[in-house]
């Protein structure tokens, strides 16, 4: 253990309290099975997701810096967000509290009126749930904590498109050897192949999922997950292992709608990167929440003695 | 083969086609590299017509496909979702060229086509959401404005 991460903020968003309940679960599982300590935010808020962004751009970069100033006020130097969603929020706020004067003077103005401490940039990292266990844990450490071998399952790890984009808030990406990748991530997949997982080589691991087209065109984002799915599937995947609570549920939902409304079954499993690695370190099912999961792996699972 | 005005329904239809051939038919796929592409730079020209905007002929890394891409992305950042899956399309057809009549061609091929059904599903996606639906219909809306612009009617 690197002791790097070994304790950190946890801001787990607003769609971990709700469909992404099972990444929650599995992500709180995994830390205290590996002994590691996750402190969730007090009070924290909403990142400012996409609704209050497309609407007003500072205002979300102010939610989700008063974020990272309950983190700082709770002494913490990193906080960790599971979801995609928040990880890219909490960063862009960073980014533009360090590069943009009205971002920094509409964050001090609402910070004054909220009546809590200005946020300012380069007091937190922000981190992923694949960097905590990457930097914290590591492939070897993981390998010699495994007790069931994902020996035999083939994943296909899907990372979606937020995780890495846009690339110029990422700035600790792409620096070359043990680095994430902005291009072709791979964080998830040393994870999962130190668990003993087999990968397969998924050429859509950070394609579209269409979860911004899920309400207003839902045929859209049935298609676009049909094509993940058959993919993965023309891949070999038993399994896409997925890192992000909104593609999570857009993998599952639309696979079901994908039957329903095109008459297109796909048998292809989908399980949080979480719950795969907890299961592989000996906690059941049940414990990293796959009974909360729409996409029943059970059979899948039983077979492979996972549980 | 794919042209540049093809309709992306028909262009669906045709990568469906490749998908379902049978590996004995796949041998040929230098060929077909070269026509996935030409299905990936029609979906861009697509969506760079609809914007009013003169699709480019230059290359990036030697790929019009990664040319056309950097020019939609240009004014709207989230067209960087499809980034990779342009990069992924170069990458498989370069394989395919690399290495024919090898025994993984046909399983490279549809991958490849595959990638380039997500492009084109992804560019339909924002043609809707944008208002600007498909081919001629598709720019109606941007078309309308200009056209009440360019009267002095805006």
């Amino acid at each position: 253990m690197s002791g790097k991460y070994e304790r950190v903020a946890y801001y787990p968003g607003c769609a971990l309290e709700g469909t992404g309940h099972a990444y929650n679960r599995s992500t709180k599982a995994l830390g205290k099975a590996l002994g590691l300590d996750l402190v969730e935010l007090k009070n924290w808020n909403c990142c400012g997701a996409m609704e209050v962004k497309n609407v007003d751009p500072k205002l979300q970069t102010y939610l989700s810096a008063r974020n990272l100033s309950i983190a700082e006020k709770m002494g913490f130097d990193t906080v960790m967000a599971p979801c995609n969603g928040c990880y890219h929020n909490l960063k862009k706020a960073e980014y533009d509290l360090a590069h943009d004067a009205p971002s920094r003077e509409v964050n001090q103005r609402l910070s004054a009126k909220a009546g809590h401490q200005t946020y300012e940039a380069g007091k937190v990292e922000t981190i992923h749930a694949l960097d905590w266990i990457k930097q914290a844990i590591g492939e070897e450490g993981l390998k010699a904590r495994v007790k069931n071998s994902l020996k035999g399952l083939k994943v296909a790890n899907y990372y979606g498109c937020m995780y890495t984009r846009p690339r110029h808030i990422f700035p600790e990406k792409d620096k070359g050897p043990g680095s994430e990748s902005t291009f072709k991530p791979h964080f998830m997949d040393d994870l999962l192949a130190a668990a003993g997982a087999e990968n397969v080589e998924y050429p859509l691991k950070t394609a579209c999922c269409g979860g911004a087209h899920t309400l207003s065109d839902s045929d859209t984002s049935t298609k676009l997950v049909l094509n993940l799915l058959t993919t993965a599937e023309a891949c070999g995947a038993d399994v896409i292992a997925t890192e992000c609570p909104t593609c999570h549920t857009g993998l599952e939902m639309h696979q079901k709608r994908a039957e329903t409304v095109f008459g297109r079954k796909t048998t292809v499993k989908i399980l949080y990167f979480t719950q795969l690695l907890g299961m592989a370190l000996g906690l059941s099912a049940r414990k990293v929440g796959v009974h909360e999961n729409l996409s029943d792996s059970g059979d899948l699972l039983f077979e492979r003695g996972l549980l | 083969m794919a042209t540049a005005s093809l309709p992306a329904e028909t262009a669906m239809e045709r990568l469906d086609a490749i998908i379902a051939l049978p590996d004995m038919a796949l041998a040929a796929a230098s060929a077909l590299a070269d026509e996935l592409l030409t299905i990936g730079e029609a979906a861009l020209t697509g969506w760079l017509t609809a914007k009013g905007k003169t699709p480019t002929r230059s290359t990036v890394e030697g790929f019009r496909l990664l040319a056309l891409h950097r020019q939609g992305a240009r004014g709207d950042p989230s067209f960087n979702a499809c980034r990779e899956t342009c990069r992924e399309l170069v990458y498989l057809t370069n394989c395919i060229r690399a290495t024919p009549g090898d025994a993984d061609a046909a399983r490279l091929v549809r991958l490849g086509a595959m990638v380039a059904r997500h492009l084109l599903l992804f560019i339909d996606g924002k043609l809707e959401v944008a208002g600007l639906g498909e081919f001629c219909c598709s720019s109606r809306p941007l078309r309308m404005r200009e056209a009440a612009y360019a009267a002095g009617n805006p």
